[in-house]
């Protein structure tokens, strides 16, 4: 296994389903540590299958994934959930636990660190309290803390979301569609606060997102993927018009890259 | 084919001739079985008791009233709360025992088909004998008493409360449990975490509701010698005591009527 400097090295990773679908094929990344990139490409186009190998919720067929110098595809039990703790994941439809309440939510990202019964009677380390409770007023819900998460609209309970992710102390975040069921405006203030937080803490990020526009705002390395395999692998300059047509099919994309470019200049 | 052009016009009907035909002789089929039914049940009736019966019946009232309020002694009220007892301490039993089974039968929590099979088994056992054959053969094995009501009445509970928990387990939201895993935690801990607060309300609705059921169950158990007031009611039928029978049904309703208040308002409140 050759050493490099990169934090995660995924190796021709293959994932083929049991009914014969080829999900993924020989799709190789190098994320070097603290770099965010925006996986993008057309539903079924395996996007959530990536990075859900990643963190081993589905299980490659083929190739390797290599955390930290770590080949996690051969990982199993104790080991596999060892790994898991350094990858924050976060969701689409939030996946919090509707009936916990934001911080038991928030805290439930350290299970990997406190024992069964501490963790059944809540009994976590003032630490991991202390951690919640700066992360909570970072995303801006710390008054929140002791309200049921199903009492939270859309972009708070995402927020709730990514603060469960980072108390892990992640090397990186795996980010599947955080932004599609919230409306506009909040979808950029929850990728702006994703990027922001991956940045301070020095976390790589991949990020599945549908919206190619608001990629493209926030990120500097764009992976396309198309029929499970990766066709475009670039800064979001490159990703013009001939290239999307290719990643998504024919379509007028002029709207899409302007509007990026007229947003770019309001941001600035 | 319910669609027909004629005339160029479409009609539609909701079946074609053919299928009403099929229909009209079903329906013919099925309505002579419950004539023969009825006339083999004619047979077999003696009539001139039915004919008499409400002669017996307005008897049988007549005997009942007025109550023996005297016979509503401290001595009946302890049958009363052994009667309570034996449904709250057997739907806990219940509770306690259909727990495991519904994690087991459930598809998304079992350790292995062998086990849900098993789990499978015990449901059913438990569900398709009576509390009353239960209580019949508990008091055989415990002799007669309060213990042997309140194992009958938890043994009876695991099918129903195990049935109606696993199919809950089944369709919680699966995302939940896959963020939790995701975290690192253990297996132990996605259940704790992931699955059980998603059940939570459903256990607790489900805990009410056999309660309520197990208060009226538990109400005749004591017909077969488990304890509580069915006890007193086939003492006082066997020695003919009506006045006091009629104590014990205005007992029976009473308590039934406190359980169903009891339970709708703990189910609203988990709501």
């Amino acid at each position: 296994m050759a050493q490099t400097n990169n934090m995660l090295e995924i190796k021709n990773l293959e994932k083929r389903y049991k009914t014969g679908d080829l999900a993924l094929s020989n799709v190789t990344i190098s994320v070097p540590k603290g770099e965010v990139i925006a996986l993008i490409g057309p539903s079924g186009a395996g996007k959530s299958t990536l990075i859900r190998c990643v963190n081993r919720l589905i299980d490659p067929t083929a190739g390797q994934i290599i955390l930290n110098g770590e080949d996690i595809t051969k990982l199993g039990g104790r080991s596999l959930r060892k790994a898991r703790r350094k990858m924050g994941m976060i969701f689409q439809e939030y996946a919090l636990v509707e009936r916990l309440s934001v911080m038991e939510n928030v805290l439930s990202g350290r299970l990997g660190y406190v024992g069964f019964w501490a963790s059944l009677m809540r009994r976590y380390p003032q630490s991991d309290i202390d951690e919640a409770f700066r992360l909570l007023s970072r995303v801006g819900i710390d008054h929140f803390a002791d309200k049921r998460a199903d009492a939270l609209s859309g972009g708070q309970r995402q927020r709730v979301g990514i603060a469960r992710a980072l108390i892990q102390g992640p090397d990186i975040m795996l980010v599947d569609e955080p932004t599609a069921s919230l409306d506009p405006k909040t979808a950029r203030q929850i990728m702006r606060l994703i990027i922001e937080l991956a940045k301070e803490n020095n976390v790589a990020a991949i990020i599945n997102i549908h919206d190619v526009a608001l990629a493209k705002m926030f990120v500097s390395r764009i992976i396309g993927l198309q029929l499970g395999e990766i066709v475009f692998d670039g800064t979001p300059d490159e990703l013009d018009e001939d290239m999307l047509t290719t990643i998504y099919g024919e379509e007028d994309w002029e709207e899409t890259i302007q509007k990026v470019e007229d947003e770019d200049e309001e941001e600035s | 084919m319910p669609i027909q052009e004629i005339n160029g016009t479409r009609i539609w009907q909701k079946r074609s001739n053919q299928e009403r035909i099929v229909s009209a002789i079903l329906w013919l089929i099925t309505l002579s079985i419950i004539a023969w039914c009825w006339s083999i049940i004619s047979a077999q009736t003696e009539w001139s008791f039915v004919k008499d019966a409400p002669k017996q019946g307005a008897d049988l009232i007549n005997r009942m009233f007025p109550p023996k309020w005297s016979y509503l002694d401290g001595k009946l009220l302890k049958a009363v709360w052994d009667t309570m007892t034996i449904a709250t301490l057997g739907t806990v039993l219940g509770l306690l025992l259909a727990t495991p089974v519904a994690f087991f039968a459930a598809r998304n929590t079992t350790p292995h088909p062998v086990f849900r099979y098993i789990a499978l088994f015990i449901i059913v056992a438990t569900r398709s004998i009576h509390s009353l054959v239960w209580a019949l053969l508990l008091v055989f094995a415990l002799g007669p008493g309060v213990f042997a009501g309140v194992i009958a009445i938890g043994v009876r509970s695991i099918g129903f409360i195990a049935k109606l928990l696993y199919e809950a387990i089944e369709e919680i939201n699966p995302k939940q449990s896959e963020a939790i895993t995701a975290t690192g935690a253990s297996a132990a801990q996605v259940l704790t975490y992931g699955v059980i607060p998603q059940i939570m309300p459903t256990f607790a609705g489900l805990s009410v509701f056999r309660w309520d059921i197990n208060i009226r169950e538990s109400t005749v158990i004591g017909l077969v010698g488990a304890g509580g007031i069915g006890q007193a009611l086939i003492d006082s039928i066997n020695a003919f005591k009506w006045s006091q029978a009629s104590i014990i049904f205005i007992i029976i309703f009473i308590l039934v009527l406190i359980s169903e208040w009891v339970s709708a308002k703990a189910r609203n409140a988990i709501i």
